[in-house]
C-alpha cells in the first residue's frame, strides 16, 4: 500500500498546474497562443494596436472583425450539434442572405438610405429564419436525419441564392449597409460587435436559464428527456431556426465586407470552418454537452490561422495543408486516447529516477 | 456437441482454477484475492451485489481485465488470459448480453461473425447459415431463421441467439453474465432449460443472476461475493436461503421481513377509495385492447403479466407517453387530454420507463441535474431553478441515494444500477406527483436497492400518492399492490383485491387459465 499512497500524494503539489492542463480547453488555448507567438516573432509588431482616426487598428483587431461571421456559424453549430444534429445548410443560407439584402437593396429607389438597408437586413434575416424553421421542422416533425436534411438546403440553397441574384455578381454602393462589415462603432469594428454582442447574449441564456441543461439532455438521451417531460422537439425545433438566423447574420455581414452579392462563393466551406471550431472547442460531434467558450477559442484558432498564413508568407498554394496540420496537432492533443499514451510515458519517465533512489 | 457423450462426475478435475485473483482499478482493490474452481458438468453460480466484484472476476477470466495478482489454470496449465482470443482458445466463451449482438445483421451473421465458415472465394454463407442452424437447434429454438434480422426477434430469442453465438465454438466453459435479467419467467426458463442441457453435455457453466430463485434453480454450487473477496461458498443443494442472503448483504434479512410486516400494514391501513386517475376503454390498434383501470389515492396497484401483455403498454397510454386511439382518461372527474409525458407531469401524473439506460438515466448529465430535470422541464427553460432551489430539491434525497454532496457534481452514468433507479425515482418524485408509474423499478438492481425502492413506494403510497407498480417478478408485485390487475395477450383479463388468500400461484393460474375474464377476483373494484 505505501507504494500506491507515495504515488498519489507525489503529484500533490503542482494539482493546479495538472486540472489546468487536464481542463478541455487547455490545449486549444495552448494553440492559439501558440499562433499568437510565432505571429509575433515573423513580424514583432502583431500584437500591437494603434489609434487611427479614432478607430482601433491593427492584426488583433482584424482578427475579432474577421473571426465575426465564422463565429455567428459557429454558435448556432454548437447549439444544433449539441442536440446530436448537423446544420450543412449554413453556408447557403449565408450566400441567401447576402444575395437577398444586396439585391433589394439594389432594386430600392435609394440604395443609400438607412430605412432601405433596414429592410433588406430585416428581409434577409427573415427569410433566413424561416429556413431555420425549415430545417427544424425536417429534423424535429418529419423525423429525417438532420445530415440529409440539412443537406437538402445546402444543395438547394445556392440555387435559390443564383436565383435571386439571377446568375450576376450583383455590385451594390450603400455606405449604411457597407458599416455592417467594415464599418466602426466606438473604435471598434461593427461587425465584431455585432457578433460578439450576439454571442454574449445567448451563452448568457443558455447558462443562466436552463436552456443549456435541457439542450444537453436532449442530445445526449432523446428518448429518456422526452419522458422526463423535456419538450425535445420545441428545443430541436429552436436550436436549427437559431442557427438559420445566426448564418443569416453571418452572411450579411460577408456581403457587406465585399458589397457583392456572389451565390456561388459566398460563404463556401463555412459550414466546415464551422464544425471544426466547435469540435477544436470540446463539443463532442455526439452531442450533448456542449462549451461556447471553447467554439470561441476554435473560432479565434482558425481566424489567425487565415490571418497566419499571410504574414508568415506561406504560399497559398500550401495553405490547406497547413491549416490541416495546425488542426490535427489541436484535435490529437485533445484526444483522451492520446492523452493517456503521453501521460503513460511521462509516467514511466517519472517513475525510474524514483526507483532508484528508493 | 455430440463429442461428449457421458457425463462426468461432479468431482470431475477442475477445467478453471483461478487463485488468489487480485485487481485494482485506478488504486482502488476490486478483487481482493478471490478465488474460483469450475469443474465440467456443473453450473456454478456467482453471486453478490452491485459493486461485490462479479463482472471483475469474470473479466479476470476472460482476458478482459490486468490482474495485479493471482494465477488462472485451465486444465491444470498456468494460462493467465490476457485477452478475449487467449482465453477463447483455451475453450472459454462469454455470452453476451443482448444489447451487445447488432439489431440490424441477420441471425446467423450475428452467431458466426468473427468465424465464418470460409472457402478459396471468402466467407461461405450457406455452410456458415448452416452451422449457425445447427447451434440454434441445439438450444432447441430451430423455429427461428437465420437470414431474419435480429432485430424481428423477441428479447429472449435474442438472448438464445447470444448463447447461440457462444456455443458455435463448442467451448468448455460458457461464462453467463446476467443472461435473464431482460427476460420474463417464461422465457428465463427456457434459457435455464438451454442451461442445464449444456451441462449435461459436459459444459463448465458460470452463471451470474441476480435472481435468486433462478440461481437456485439452476446452479449446483454458488460462490458468494462481497467487497471483492469470497465470503462463501456452497453446494446449492445444501445451502439455506436466509444464510445465503445475509452472505451477500453482510447483514442479517431482518430487512426483509420488515419490508413484509410493512406491507401488510399498509394494506390494512389503506383507507380513502378516491379514484383520482381513471382509465375508459383506453387503448390503441395493435397495442392494447380497450382497457378500464382506476387508480385511487393512497392505493399501490399492480399490474402482472408476462411481457408483451400489454403491461407497459398500459402504463405508457395512462401516462401519456403514448398516445391512446380510443377510450378516456379522466383525472379527479375532470377528462383529461395527454398529448405527451410534458403534458401528463403538468397534471402530476410521472411515468417511468422500463429501460433505464435507453429511456431513464441521462448518462452525461450529473446526479443533480438527472434529479432536477423533470422539475425543471416542468417550469420551462426561462425559470431556471437556482442552486439553493436545486439543493432544497435534491437534499431530500441524499440520503436515500447513498450520495455524498460531491457525488452529485458526478455523471450519473458512472453509478451503480440500483442508484441510477432510485436517481430516477428521485426525478419523478420532485415533480410531487399524484399518480406515480413505475415500469421495472426494480429490474437488474440488488437485494439492498431492491429493498429500498420497495420500502419507498409502499411510504408513498401511505402519503396519498397513487402508485401503478410493474414487476416480472411476481412475488415482489404481490408484495406491494393493494389491487392487481392481471394483463394477457394484450387485454386485461381481471383484477384481485390483494389479500392473505393471493399469492404468486392465484395470479400464476389466471394466466395460464385458457377462458379469459372468467377468473375475475374475489373483489372486483366497483365504482363508488
Amino acid at each position: 500500500m505505501p507504494a500506491t499512497t507515495g504515488s498519489r500524494t507525489r503529484p500533490a503539489g503542482p494539482t493546479g498546474l495538472r486540472n489546468l492542463t487536464h481542463h478541455t480547453l487547455f490545449w486549444p488555448v495552448v494553440a492559439l497562443v501558440a499562433l499568437l507567438v510565432a505571429n509575433t516573432i515573423f513580424s514583432p509588431d502583431f500584437l500591437s494596436v494603434s489609434i487611427l482616426d479614432g478607430h482601433l487598428f491593427g492584426a488583433p483587431i482584424d482578427i475579432l472583425r474577421n473571426s465575426a461571421p465564422l463565429l455567428l456559424v459557429s454558435l448556432g453549430m454548437t447549439l444544433v450539434i449539441a442536440t446530436r444534429g448537423i446544420d450543412l445548410s449554413v453556408g447557403a443560407v449565408v450566400a441567401i442572405a447576402g444575395a437577398l439584402s444586396l439585391s433589394f437593396i439594389a432594386t430600392a429607389p435609394d440604395p443609400g438610405a438607412v430605412s432601405t438597408v433596414i429592410i433588406a437586413i430585416a428581409i434577409a434575416l427573415g427569410l433566413c429564419l424561416v429556413l431555420g424553421i425549415w430545417n427544424g421542422f425536417l429534423v424535429s416533425v418529419v423525423g429525417i436525419q438532420p445530415i440529409i436534411a440539412t443537406l437538402i438546403l445546402m444543395t438547394a440553397g445556392r440555387g435559390v441564392a443564383m436565383l435571386i441574384t439571377e446568375g450576376q455578381i450583383t455590385t451594390v454602393t450603400s455606405a449604411p449597409f457597407k458599416t455592417l462589415g467594415a464599418g466602426f462603432w466606438l473604435g471598434l469594428p461593427a461587425a465584431a460587435l455585432i457578433a460578439y454582442g450576439v454571442y454574449l447574449i445567448v451563452a448568457l441564456i443558455t447558462r443562466r436559464s436552463a436552456l443549456g441543461m435541457l439542450v444537453e439532455a436532449v442530445g445526449i438521451n432523446p428518448s429518456a428527456s422526452r419522458l422526463a417531460g423535456v419538450r425535445a422537439r420545441t428545443i430541436v425545433w429552436t436550436v436549427f431556426a437559431l442557427s438559420g438566423l445566426f448564418s443569416g447574420l453571418a452572411g450579411l455581414i460577408l456581403a457587406s465586407n465585399v458589397m457583392a452579392a456572389d451565390a456561388n462563393n459566398a460563404g463556401l466551406f463555412i459550414e466546415l470552418d464551422a464544425i471544426l471550431a466547435v469540435v477544436i472547442g470540446g463539443t463532442s460531434l455526439q452531442g450533448g454537452k456542449f462549451s461556447l467558450s471553447g467554439t470561441l477559442v476554435g473560432v479565434l484558432i482558425i481566424t489567425t490561422l487565415t490571418l497566419t498564413v499571410t504574414i508568415v508568407g506561406i504560399s497559398p498554394l500550401v495553405t490547406p495543408l497547413f491549416k490541416a496540420l495546425v488542426v490535427i496537432a489541436v484535435t490529437l492533443l485533445q484526444s483522451p486516447r492520446v492523452r493517456d499514451k503521453l501521460a503513460a510515458r511521462a509516467r514511466q519517465r517519472a517513475a525510474r529516477p524514483e526507483e532508484v533512489a528508493a | 456437441m455430440a463429442a461428449r457423450e457421458t457425463r462426468p462426475e461432479a468431482t470431475a478435475r477442475p477445467v478453471v482454477e483461478m487463485r488468489g485473483i487480485t485487481v485494482e482499478y485506478s488504486g482502488v482493490r476490486v478483487l481482493d484475492g478471490a478465488d474460483l474452481t469450475l469443474r465440467p458438468g456443473e453450473v456454478h453460480a456467482l453471486m453478490g451485489e452491485n459493486g461485490a466484484g462479479k463482472s471483475t472476476l469474470i473479466g479476470a477470466l476472460t482476458g478482459t481485465v490486468p490482474l495485479l495478482a493471482g494465477t488462472v489454470r485451465v486444465d491444470g496449465e498456468a494460462s493467465t488470459p490476457t485477452s478475449v482470443a487467449r482465453s477463447r482458445a483455451d475453450g472459454i466463451a462469454t455470452v453476451f448480453q443482448e444489447s451487445h449482438l447488432s439489431p440490424q445483421l441477420s441471425v446467423a451473421e450475428n452467431i458466426m461473425i468473427g468465424h465464418e465458415v470460409r472457402g478459396p472465394f471468402g466467407i461461405r454463407w450457406a455452410r456458415s447459415r448452416e452451422r449457425a442452424s445447427a447451434a440454434l437447434a441445439a438450444l432447441g429454438i430451430d423455429d427461428v431463421d437465420p437470414r431474419a434480422p435480429l432485430d424481428s426477434l423477441s428479447p429472449a430469442t435474442k438472448q438464445l441467439v447470444a448463447v447461440a453465438r457462444a456455443i458455435v465454438l463448442e467451448p468448455r466453459v460458457l461464462v453467463l453474465d446476467e443472461p435473464t435479467s431482460s427476460l420474463d419467467e417464461a422465457e428465463a426458463s427456457q434459457l435455464l432449460g438451454v442451461v442445464r442441457r449444456l451441462r449435461d453435455q459436459g459444459v463448465a457453466v458460470l452463471f451470474v443472476s441476480h435472481f435468486l430463485e433462478q440461481v437456485l434453480e439452476v446452479s449446483d454450487r454458488l460462490t458468494v461475493l462481497r467487497g471483492g473477496r469470497v465470503v462463501a461458498e456452497y453446494v446449492t443443494a445444501e445451502v439455506d436461503r436466509a444464510e445465503l442472503i445475509s452472505k451477500m448483504l453482510g447483514e442479517d434479512i431482518d430487512a426483509l421481513q420488515a419490508l413484509h410486516s410493512q406491507r401488510l400494514e399498509h394494506h390494512y391501513a389503506r383507507s380513502s377509495n378516491q379514484v383520482t386517475l381513471r382509465a375508459a376503454s383506453i387503448g390503441r390498434r395493435g397495442t392494447l385492447e380497450p382497457t378500464d383501470v382506476d387508480l385511487a389515492r393512497g392505493e399501490v396497484v399492480g399490474f402482472a403479466g408476462l411481457r408483451g401483455s400489454g403491461r407497459t403498454e398500459l402504463a405508457r397510454l395512462m401516462g401519456g407517453v403514448e398516445r391512446p386511439d380510443r377510450g378516456e382518461l379522466w383525472l379527479d372527474g375532470d377528462r383529461v387530454h395527454l398529448r405527451g409525458p410534458a403534458s401528463a407531469l403538468r397534471h402530476r401524473i410521472a411515468v417511468s420507463s422500463e429501460n433505464l439506460r435507453h429511456d431513464g438515466i441521462i448518462a452525461g448529465l450529473t446526479v443533480r441535474e438527472n434529479i432536477v430535470l423533470a422539475l425543471q422541464a416542468l417550469r420551462g427553460w426561462t425559470r431556471p431553478l437556482s442552486r439553493p432551489e436545486q439543493d432544497a430539491v435534491v437534499d431530500v434525497y441524499l440520503d436515500a441515494l447513498n450520495l455524498s454532496h460531491e457525488d452529485l457534481d458526478r455523471p450519473a452514468g458512472e453509478l451503480s444500477g440500483g442508484t441510477q433507479q432510485k436517481v430516477m425515482l428521485a426525478r419523478l418524485l420532485a415533480t410531487r406527483p399524484h399518480v406515480l408509474i413505475l415500469d421495472e423499478p426494480t429490474r437488474g438492481i440488488d437485494i439492498a436497492a431492491k429493498l429500498d425502492i420497495q420500502r419507498r413506494v409502499a411510504r408513498l403510497a401511505g402519503e396519498g400518492v397513487a402508485v401503478v407498480f410493474i414487476s416480472s417478478q411476481l412475488e415482489e408485485v404481490v408484495r406491494l399492490s393493494d389491487r392487481i390487475v392481471v394483463l394477457k395477450d394484450r387485454e386485461k383479463i381481471g383484477e384481485l383485491s390483494n389479500g392473505p388468500g393471493v399469492t404468486v400461484d392465484t395470479i400464476v393460474e389466471m394466466i395460464a387459465a385458457e377462458l379469459d375474464g372468467q377468473l375475475d377476483g374475489p373483489e372486483l373494484d366497483d365504482e363508488d
